[in-house]
């Protein structure tokens, strides 16, 4: 792909809202992503390439993303999962389909026990009220958090999918995975998701 | 009869497309049944609510170069 120079990939952010509500913002959050990249790729050349791609493929749905937590998270879901592409590339010489969802949180075995029951110990509890919860800033801190930890592949599609609302074959068509990798991604990126909502927030009783 | 994992994949997947009679049937049954997966199923649906309120949501918190944020918290959509 072609480089894009910095002015070029920050002029389109200029039309997105919290820019103008907090412009130091998205140049803060442009000066974050490459010491991130250089830090896990080794190489600065590679990491202004992958930053470049991000600033781009970040841009599309960046509107729905209002907020400057909700903004950065986004962002870096998309840096890391092109951070994860190009440290693939650099180990196999190339990119494989199947490579796409072994995103390390490769099987929910803690969860189900051998016949495909909920462990006692992970058991969806019930949430009560979402109205009683939602109101509360540390809430919000909370889904930040959840949402940086899991995989990157799986907080991008997850984003793409619940907050960008762009159906399954515009994402498989973006990220070139099949659809049954789709699946396999959503799915992982909610159950984990849900569990550490509750762990953090509905049960509170794990440090988080 | 569906296992837990089952219909939790199944809950997943009916946030992406239609699920068919078939697989409605069988999901509604083991929900009846199995308050654990039941409780999933709301999740599923609370997790895409949370998700995009927590993209309208201001934090209000300091940028990267250390500045505080002047114009205090706004409200989320």
């Amino acid at each position: 792909m072609e480089a894009v120079d910095s002015d070029d990939s920050l002029s389109r952010w200029k039309a997105h809202p919290l820019w103008h509500r907090d412009p130091g913002f998205i140049e803060s959050l442009r000066l974050q992503l490459l010491p991130f990249a250089t830090n896990q790729l080794a190489d600065q050349h590679l990491a202004e390439d992958v930053v470049q791609e991000t600033l781009l493929a970040a841009f599309q749905g960046a509107d729905r993303f209002r907020g400057r937590a909700a903004l950065k998270t986004w962002v870096f879901a998309i840096l890391k999962n092109k951070i994860a592409d190009a440290l693939r590339k650099r180990r196999r010489g190339e990119v494989s389909a199947t490579e796409l969802d072994a995103d390390g949180d490769g099987s929910s075995d803690d969860l189900f026990d051998r016949h495909g029951h909920w462990v006692d110990a992970a058991q969806p509890q019930g949430w009560g009220r979402p109205e009683e919860t939602t109101g509360n800033a540390e809430f919000w801190r909370v889904i930040e958090l959840c949402l940086d930890k899991l995989p990157a592949q799986q907080s991008r599609v997850f984003l793409m999918r619940e907050v960008v609302q762009l159906d399954t074959a515009e994402i498989c068509g973006a990220l070139n995975v099949t659809v049954s990798n789709l699946n396999v991604l959503l799915y992982r990126a909610r159950l984990r998701l849900r569990e550490c909502l509750e762990d953090c927030w509905f049960e509170r009783g794990e440090q988080c | 009869m569906l296992s837990c994992r089952e219909a939790t994949q199944l809950l997943s997947e009916a946030r992406d497309r239609e699920l068919g009679f078939k697989e409605k049937l069988s999901l509604r049954f083991h929900t009846l049944m199995c308050r654990a997966c039941a409780n999933f199923g709301t999740q599923m649906t609370l997790l895409g609510e949370f998700s995009r309120r927590f993209a309208g949501q201001d934090d209000a918190s300091p940028s990267a170069t250390g500045d505080p944020d002047t114009g205090g918290p706004e409200s989320g959509k």
